[in-house]
């Protein structure tokens, strides 16, 4: 489903974030990138979403050559994954609901179908009754959840997650681990990058472990 | 098809809901887009006004053939008899000198002024519609002129005035005011393309972070464009909207003042609305230059706008 091969990333002044990784995940695969802050997480995810280019080698994605696509083909790569990111990018000026139908705004879906599917994953996370609210006045473990909702709203094949822990306490974070652990039984791919070693042990799932851009053994 | 409809739809009623939304915003752009559009337009409506008035005096030529005073009524009837078989022309009309200061002293204010006179002054004259010839206008000037020579060189001939003079510099006059306009409407048009530019400008701007996650959960460009693209060409179209309307009240305000004054030469002058046509093109046009604006600053700046 996923796979490096020799890939480095320089960014455009830094020195290399990533070097030489190869590696290779599966379809329905659960794996966590680790590695200290600065080990080159987040660079790996993003080369994945093709938010960053490779300035050597291949990464592949569900048999497309991410680093070679065309700028246009870009969006349709990207309604395949499930972002979540750090820094969860909800909007505060809609209602937890409309932040959820943003991805199905886009498709092919009519109103009704879309409507039916965005409470589906708002239910999904656990968020059914607050539709109506802002983003702004949930906890930071809803508005991870909700990141999550709008992320699998679209029922991509791939969920990316950058630090989907961070920030929050242990049983919120056991509730979004858990929710990773839901769509994973159900086939979806799930790639996660956490610097939270506690985490990594209770998963017990594959890990590819960071240090320095490097991937080590 | 239905979903590339209900795209549009969508798109649509979020750049009207955003126009709803930002009623101050709003008004101001539709005004200024108004004003600058109502000064070409409103002069484009002036000019057809006066090229109407000029068209019912000159629309097929004429020649007014004055005979020397001296000369007799039989010469004045052999001239009628030539002119009536020249195959360019249509009608001759005698007019003799006494009918002529009749219709001087039927003139409002020239009736003293003709009374006054002891002897006549006014000669014999033919008036003569020749057939609305093809060609292009040089041709049919040229002929006309041609005409008007062959009949100086009679000698009971005093003066052949071909197409009246004012006529010919009414239009020339006409013509310089287009070009003098269709200067103005580009530069204004430039205008309306920078207003709408800059208000997209600012919109995109403060809509970052949705543009960012749209990008982000895989909108193509052409969904981002679209609302804003919307957006420019509602303006644009609004503003013209605006336009019309200051040139309707203008010309509306204006039209009894310039009738009366029309009215004191023995005018039917009156000031037109632009025609059907024309208004419909001014709208098409404004809501194209605000489309053109949007798309020129969302091009420039969406490029800027990469989620990271
Ligand atoms: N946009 C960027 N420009 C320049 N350097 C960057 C950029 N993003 C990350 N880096 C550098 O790349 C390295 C890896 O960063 P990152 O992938 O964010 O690591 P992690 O997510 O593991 O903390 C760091 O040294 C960081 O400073
Ligand atoms: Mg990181």
């Amino acid at each position: 489903m996923i796979s490096f091969s020799g890939v480095c990333k320089r960014y455009p002044g830094g020195r290399e974030a990533l070097h030489d990784v190869t590696f290779s995940i599966e379809r329905g695969e659960f794996v966590f990138v680790a590695g200290h802050t600065g080990a080159g997480k987040t660079t790996l995810l993003k080369l994945v979403a093709a938010l960053e280019r490779p300035s050597a080698g291949a990464v592949i994605v569900a048999g497309q050559n991410v680093g070679a696509l065309r700028p246009a083909a870009v969006p349709y790569l990207r309604r395949n994954l499930g972002l979540v990111f750090q820094n969860q990018k909800l909007l505060y000026d809609r209602s937890v609901f409309d932040n959820v139908m943003l991805p199905l705004a886009f498709g092919d879906l009519p109103e009704r179908e879309a409507a039916r599917r965005a409470r589906a994953a708002l239910e999904k996370v656990g968020l059914a009754g607050r539709e109506r609210a802002n983003p702004i006045e949930l906890s930071g473990g809803e508005q991870q959840r909700l990141a999550i909702a709008r992320a699998v709203v679209n029922r991509p094949a791939v969920l990316l997650a950058d630090e989907p822990t961070a920030n929050l306490d242990a049983a919120a974070a056991s509730a979004v681990l858990e929710l990773f652990a839901a769509f994973h039984r159900v086939g979806v791919t799930v790639l996660i990058a956490t610097h939270d070693e506690g985490l990594i042990a209770r998963a017990g799932h594959r890990v590819l472990r960071l240090a320095a851009g490097r991937l080590a053994a | 098809m239905r979903a590339w409809l209900r795209q549009h739809r969508r798109a649509a009623a979020a750049a009207l809901a955003r126009m709803v939304a930002h009623k101050a915003a709003t008004a101001l752009n539709l005004a200024a887009i108004g004003i600058a559009l109502a000064l070409p337009a409103g002069a484009y409506a002036l000019l057809e006004s006066l090229r109407a008035a000029a068209a019912g005096v000159s629309l097929e030529p004429q020649l007014a053939v004055y005979l020397k005073p001296e000369a007799s009524r039989a010469e004045a009837e052999a001239l009628g008899a030539r002119l009536a078989k020249a195959p360019s022309v249509r009608e001759v009309r005698f007019v003799p000198r006494e009918q002529a200061l009749r219709e001087l002293q039927a003139v409002e204010g020239l009736a003293e002024l003709a009374a006054a006179l002891e002897t006549n002054p006014l000669p014999d004259a033919f008036v003569v519609r020749l057939r609305p010839a093809s060609g292009s206008a040089e041709a049919r000037a040229a002929a006309v002129e041609a005409l008007a020579g062959q009949l100086r060189a009679f000698p009971a001939v005093a003066h052949v005035q071909a197409d009246p003079l004012w006529a010919r510099r009414l239009a020339a006059l006409v013509a310089l005011g287009r070009l003098a306009i269709g200067l103005l409407a580009a530069l204004l048009a430039f205008g309306l393309i920078a207003i709408t530019f800059n208000t997209i400008r600012l919109q995109i701007l403060t809509q970052r972070a949705e543009i960012e996650v749209a990008k982000l959960i895989g909108a193509t460009d052409a969904f981002i464009r679209r609302p804003f693209l919307y957006l420019g060409a509602l303006q644009g179209l609004g503003g013209g909207a605006v336009a019309l309307a200051l040139v309707w009240g203008v010309l509306a305000a204006l039209d009894t003042a310039v009738a009366e004054l029309a009215a004191t030469y023995g005018s039917q002058f009156r000031l037109r609305f632009l025609e059907p046509a024309d208004a419909a093109a001014i709208l098409a046009f404004s809501c194209f230059l605000g489309w053109v604006g949007a798309l020129m600053s969302v091009s420039r700046h969406l490029r800027e706008m990469e989620p990271t």
